[in-house]
């Protein structure tokens, strides 16, 4: 009854295109804008951004990122930790100004730096770094696929961490081997460090959700995004039809090692400040982000969203619940969210593989006949 | 001989053994993957989860301890027994049959004829929930394993060694003795594979589901009967591991050292997942011993990915796997 195409009628090709083609649908998108934008930002405080806003935000870029490449493309990477390392230490080094060692006339090393950068064009100039990084990882993928693919992709993972342990470049020779985000403003507003406001950290990383989210719904409506899902349905095939697997293949390694280069820099430099890369940006992480689109479901937008909300809201709700309703010690809460993240996927894959996306399809086909259906 | 010669050659030797273990890991896997399709990621979470419950069985720990002294105020831990470690080790090789009959009844009997990559991410799932159960049935603190093996140095290596170049090697017995379990464990599942009627149905099923199941072999029970295989594998693997290292989650971490020995060597091949092993455990070796201190050191951490990487960029299917043939 509520949820309804009858009486909807499209008149023009540009009606007929839109991404919501369903009036209540559009509506329902208006009202998260509305909310997001315009009411959390004036109600958000430093415990729900913390806990819950900045790292489903950022999350949700991560799982964008990698559902184009996975959902969309078909290519199983592992790699996903070690590309947000990348755009984390890349970020690090634009805001705090990139520099060369050169040798000098004595024979000594002269430091030549760049001036510190905005920390809007170091988080996008950081997406742009690891999307380099992506394309070089993502070369073997024309000659190797499937599991074999997927676990290449865990070189890149090891690699990359393994890379910004040793190489003091990296974190700017700093004794402790972190990388800290020193305090960085846009139009006199600080965004990074321990003094920024809640509402200027949750907008900065709205804004850039908004847009990432907006452009990965575009790209995979596009030509390339039905490159990518050509490839991922057999590639051979699409081969031969005039897809250029080079193309679609590298195309999406950048465009997901973009997304999910901004998440790791955002995630170090808005949300945790000061990163330990073992620690941060481990395998742990990048099973995570995997879990996040297969709960949400492969090859979906909303899906990305959802199953970043799903993995985020879950292990605080059952701290909630177990430490602080029940009273258990913290490490068996721990224990039980393991057994209960393991169950839920195993639990998600056996009645719906397409993940919590699906399910919303299937709702909204049982809310267009209610309450009346046949 | 010039000693870094000599250093080299121990290196080389350690990285044999090494390589071993990583090929002990690798089998669990290729078993699984040739019987039923199923990539297990699981398998090294297995291996904790059969040391651990090794260790409690054998110090007569009480199963999820924790969690009934948090639901019920109660203060209990231990049983007050020991058992010997055969009867612990029959007893543990239970738990994993019915581990296995376990995971086909309730994960993959409801994943027949899904796509592969949606039973390895399942795999991952049940590899969660295995880490989550192992720690609170039996707790997460690093336990000691000693199940009565050998360790220390092995002295007679050392001092023929000695006599022979002017420098002792140092070998340590429990790898020794781990490389001994392990190459009897292959030969037997090769023997098993090829001489036994249940091994002859393993084969049958690995070749083609449907044309085994025509010919009245039971899927079902050959799945079980593989994941207990895996299981059995997973157990001596864990109970080396853990008696060199003790038993803590890294041991499942080991799994994730498995994977390149298996691109390397083939996922369908058993001969292949161990000459993998022993490739990477050298080369990891050499390359640490080698080139590790010009770079920082601590390069075994990514040199098996990087190696089977640029190896499947010349060679796809591997040194050993079946041609990947693609039809549209």
């Amino acid at each position: 009854m509520l949820y309804r195409e009858a009486g909807e009628f499209h008149t023009s090709y540009v009606q007929d295109g839109q991404t919501f083609p369903i009036r209540f649908d559009r509506y329902a998108y208006y009202a998260v804008l509305v909310i997001g934008f315009l009411v959390i930002p004036f109600v958000i405080n430093d415990y729900w951004l913390n806990a819950i806003f900045l790292p489903f935000l950022i999350y949700a870029i991560a799982a964008l990122g990698l559902n184009i490449l996975t959902g969309y493309c078909g290519q199983v990477s592992l790699g996903t930790g070690g590309f947000m390392a990348v755009g984390a230490y890349a970020c690090y080094k634009f805001m705090t100004g990139l520099d060369i060692w050169l040798p000098g006339e004595n024979g000594e090393w002269v430091r030549y730096a760049l001036p510190p950068i905005n920390i809007f064009f170091s988080v996008i100039l950081a997406g742009i770094v690891t999307a380099g990084v992506g394309v070089l990882f993502g070369l073997p993928s024309l000659r190797i696929k499937g599991f074999y693919l997927a676990v290449a992709t865990l070189a890149a993972q090891f690699f990359l961490v393994w890379l910004f342990n040793k190489w003091a470049w990296a974190y700017n020779y700093s004794a402790s081997g972190q990388i800290t985000a020193p305090t960085r403003s846009i139009f006199g507003v600080e965004i990074t460090g321990p003094t920024a406001q809640p509402w200027a950290a949750y907008l900065f990383c709205a804004v850039f959700v908004f847009v990432l989210a907006w452009l990965a719904r575009n790209l995979t409506r596009g030509a390339t995004g039905r490159k990518w899902m050509a490839i991922r349905d057999m590639d051979i095939a699409a081969e031969i039809i005039g897809v250029n697997p080079l193309a679609a293949k590298l195309s999406a390694f950048a465009v997901s090692s973009f997304f999910v280069g901004i998440a790791g820099a955002l995630f170090f430099s808005v949300y945790l400040g000061a990163v330990e890369v073992t620690e941060a940006f481990g395998i742990q992480k990048s099973f995570l982000v995997l879990f996040m689109i297969i709960i949400g479901g492969l090859g979906s937008i909303f899906g990305s969203f959802a199953g970043a909300a799903f993995l985020v809201l879950m292990p605080v709700f059952l701290k909630n619940l177990l430490v602080g309703t029940l009273g258990w010690p913290t490490s068996l809460a721990e224990h039980t969210q393991f057994i209960i993240v393991g169950a839920l996927i195993i639990g998600f894959l056996i009645a719906e593989p397409h993940g919590l996306a699906q399910l919303w399809r299937l709702t909204k086909e049982k809310l267009r006949l209610w309450p009346f259906p046949y | 001989m010039p000693e870094q010669l000599l250093f080299a050659i121990e290196v080389t030797l350690n990285g044999l053994m090494a390589g071993v273990l990583y090929a002990l890991v690798a089998l669990g896997f290729v078993l699984i993957y040739k019987a039923s399709g199923i990539f297990n990621y699981a398998q090294g979470v297995m291996a904790l989860f059969a040391a651990l419950t090794l260790v409690g069985i054998m110090e007569g720990q009480v199963p999820f301890a924790h969690l009934i002294n948090a639901i019920f105020g109660t203060d209990i831990h231990h049983f007050g027994w020991h058992v010997p470690a055969l009867a612990a080790i029959l007893l543990t090789m239970l738990v994993m049959v019915v581990l296995a009959w376990a995971v086909n009844r309730f994960i993959f009997r409801h994943l027949v004829n899904q796509e592969p990559i949606i039973l390895f991410m399942a795999t991952i799932g049940l590899a969660y929930f295995m880490e989550g159960f192992g720690d609170l049935m039996w707790g997460s603190d690093i336990k000691k394993l000693d199940i009565g093996l050998p360790q220390g140095i092995n002295t007679w290596i050392d001092e023929v060694t000695y006599n022979a170049f002017g420098y002792g090697f140092f070998i340590d017995n429990l790898d020794i003795v781990a490389s001994i379990i392990a190459a009897i464990l292959v030969a037997a599942l090769i023997a098993f594979a090829q001489y036994t009627k249940q091994g002859r149905a393993m084969r049958a099923v690995a070749d083609d589901h449907q044309a085994a199941l025509s010919v009245g072999i039971s899927l079902e029970f050959i799945w079980v009967m593989v994941w207990s295989l895996a299981g059995f594998v997973a157990l001596v693997a864990g109970a080396m591991w853990g008696a060199k290292s003790g038993v803590q989650f890294s041991l499942s971490l080991i799994a994730l050292k498995a994977l390149p020995v298996l691109m390397l060597g083939g996922f369908t091949s058993i001969p292949g997942a161990i000459v993998g092993g022993l490739i990477i455990g050298v080369g990891e070796k050499l390359f640490e011993f080698l080139v590790g201190p010009l770079v920082g050191g601590a390069t075994e951490n990514w040199f098996a990915y990087v190696l089977a990487l640029v190896f499947l960029v010349f060679r796809p299917q591997g040194l050993f796997g079946e041609k990947i043939i693609e039809r549209v």
